[in-house]
């Protein structure tokens, strides 16, 4: 049963070093930190809040914490982690805002992956239809969605700027490829390797 | 009998620290000859890299699987450990031994003392959890084991897991702490000294001094009646009796109404069958003493553990509430240890980990397999 490799896990494989250590923070099933073991040879942790993921990565022979990210990072010192991921978790946890400052703290590099709220589909179904958007990287209705936080490429470069937070990589995509013109407006998921 | 059961077992008997070789007690004493009943289930491979031990909780024994001869009810973890089940006997040599202190065959208060030819009674000393430790590390020596590929257990068996991490590093690969505490918490301490004071109480407990007389029944049953209601949830006794009244034939007032009351003087009476009074006080003050944390920081308990850890806990379970598994994993962690954590879903409370079976054991058993591939291939990824 081989699936394929999401174009955002191979992206983040590709910024990712050798044998470092990676913080997955949601790390879902643990794919994406399956591939970076066997690609990278990192030394890897997540933490996830779902019984059924937690019990996915265990049987994939994951390290995995069943914790609460808005409260489960205190105990890690400063720069404890090579990477800390926050891959498509940002927009779901209560306070994005400390999630990602405490994931600058015990990282030295942090990686952020989230859908783009500004996506041609989602300003044209809001514009045209006045409905809550439900595209590609947003699937969700209004009721049951995960997402707590919705972000632009824009808004997030803005932020960053305001916090001091340097951008080193950038990777926008559609679920098949790159995007290099207006991302804000052609993306619909985005990447960031940052740190502070 | 099912095949995935390990089937008809024997308890063995290994006995060390002959005077003048006593055993150092961790609290001073001395204590020897010292006898560890124990069972084993599985082979023991070549490279004798496949043993796992299993540890006890206060009421439990060296009997952890199969049936013996005889017997009605399988080993106390029987539906965990078996060929094909969570701790899988193909594939792992599982062993369990009864702790000191206890009843259940190893040297206890009720054993012989050497030195007056009586029962210890009183005599025998306080022991603590590392001095359960202690014990098991000499009989895995004795059975030729150079390097654990885990150590499990619940409860009290949890402790002494946290303590092989502590105090053995070296000799395992890996741990799974399940519902279970860094230290005993003033509530837990509080139930266990009311279980305590009524043994004491008991009239027939004269000091200790009952054997090969009347025992102390009527104190250790409410001892485990306490013990029972700590062991469960408000959700699953509400769950397994509910008002549910017992069919009372009794006239006498205060004769038991309802089933819950019906179940625990069941329990109670039951306990006394096989369990030692003076066994049930010292097992529970060493569950008191027992803090790891003494004089360290939370991040020195393990930080010598190359071990991967497991922790495991039960939603529900009031009497280790989840926050001290999740100390357990935030000491871990800042030993940099490769740590998972689940908390289980159950209505059980406490008593989950003998219960909560399907999920527990899957969980155990690919936790064990990952370690097992891992140490094969001599991988010390860490």
């Amino acid at each position: 049963m081989k699936q394929q490799i999401p174009l955002e896990h191979k992206i983040i494989s590709n910024w990712i070093e050798e044998n470092t250590t990676v913080l997955d923070l949601g790390c879902g099933d643990g794919k994406l930190l399956s591939l970076l073991i066997k690609e990278k040879h990192i030394h890897a942790q997540g933490i996830e809040l779902q019984d059924k993921a937690i019990h996915q990565c265990i049987a994939a022979g994951l390290n995995v914490i069943q914790q609460d990210i808005d409260t489960g990072l205190s105990e890690y010192t400063d720069k404890n982690f090579d990477y800390v991921i926050l891959n498509q978790t940002l927009q779901q946890v209560k306070k994005p805002d400390f999630a990602l400052k405490e994931a600058l703290r015990i990282g030295k590099k942090v990686i952020v992956g989230f859908p783009n709220f500004a996506h041609i589909h989602a300003r044209l179904q809001i514009f045209f239809q006045g409905k809550v958007p439900i595209t590609t990287a947003l699937p969700y209705q209004w009721y049951d969605t995960p997402n707590l936080h919705f972000l632009s490429i824009k808004d997030f470069k803005n932020y960053c700027k305001n916090k001091n937070i340097q951008i080193h990589k950038t990777a926008y995509l559609t679920n098949r490829k790159k995007i290099r013109l207006t991302p804000n407006l052609l993306a619909e998921t985005a990447l960031f390797l940052l740190s502070k | 009998m099912a095949d995935n059961s390990v089937g008809t077992v024997e308890t063995q008997h290994f006995t060390f620290a002959q005077p003048p070789n006593e055993l150092r007690l961790e609290l001073g004493d001395k204590l020897g000859p010292i006898t560890l009943a124990y069972e084993t289930y599985g082979q023991l491979n070549q490279d004798k890299t496949n043993a796992v031990l299993v540890l006890h909780a206060l009421s439990g024994d060296a009997h952890a699987a199969g049936w013996h001869k005889n017997s009605k009810n399988p080993g106390w973890w029987d539906s965990l450990i078996g060929p094909g089940k969570g701790i899988d006997t193909n594939q792992y040599f599982v062993i369990c031994s009864n702790v000191i202190g206890g009843c259940r065959g190893s040297t206890g208060p009720s054993s012989i003392n050497p030195k007056t030819g009586k029962p210890y009674a009183l005599d025998f000393p306080l022991i603590t959890i590392a001095d359960m430790v202690e014990a098991q590390r000499q009989l895995v020596d004795y059975l030729g084991i150079d390097k654990l590929l885990a150590v499990i257990g619940g409860s009290m068996g949890g402790m002494q897991v946290l303590q092989w991490m502590a105090t053995y590093p070296e000799k395992i690969c890996a741990a799974i702490p399940i519902a279970t505490t860094l230290k005993h918490t003033p509530q837990q301490i509080a139930f266990n000294e009311v279980g305590r004071q009524a043994v004491m109480a008991d009239p027939d407990w004269q000091n200790g001094n009952y054997y090969g007389k009347k025992v102390p029944a009527k104190g250790l049953a409410v001892a485990r009646m306490i013990g029972h209601i700590t062991y469960m949830s408000d959700t699953s006794m509400a769950e397994k009796f509910g008002r549910k009244t017992y069919p009372n034939k009794e006239t006498a007032k205060f004769s038991p109404d309802f089933e819950v009351e019906d179940y625990l003087r069941h329990r109670g009476d039951n306990f006394v069958k096989r369990f030692d009074a003076n066994s049930y006080l010292y097992l529970t003050k060493a569950i008191d003493y027992f803090n790891l944390l003494n004089g360290h920081n939370l991040n020195e308990v393990f930080k010598n553990l190359k071990a991967k850890v497991l922790v495991l806990a039960f939603k529900s379970d009031w009497l280790y509430p989840t926050y001290q598994s999740q100390e357990i994993v935030k000491a871990c962690k800042l030993a940099g240890v490769n740590t998972s954590y689940c908390e289980i879903n159950s209505t059980y409370g406490h008593d989950a980990f003998l219960l909560e079976i399907e999920q527990e054991s899957k969980l155990i058993q690919h936790f064990l397999k990952t370690t097992a591939k891992e140490n094969g291939k001599g991988d010390k990824n860490k």
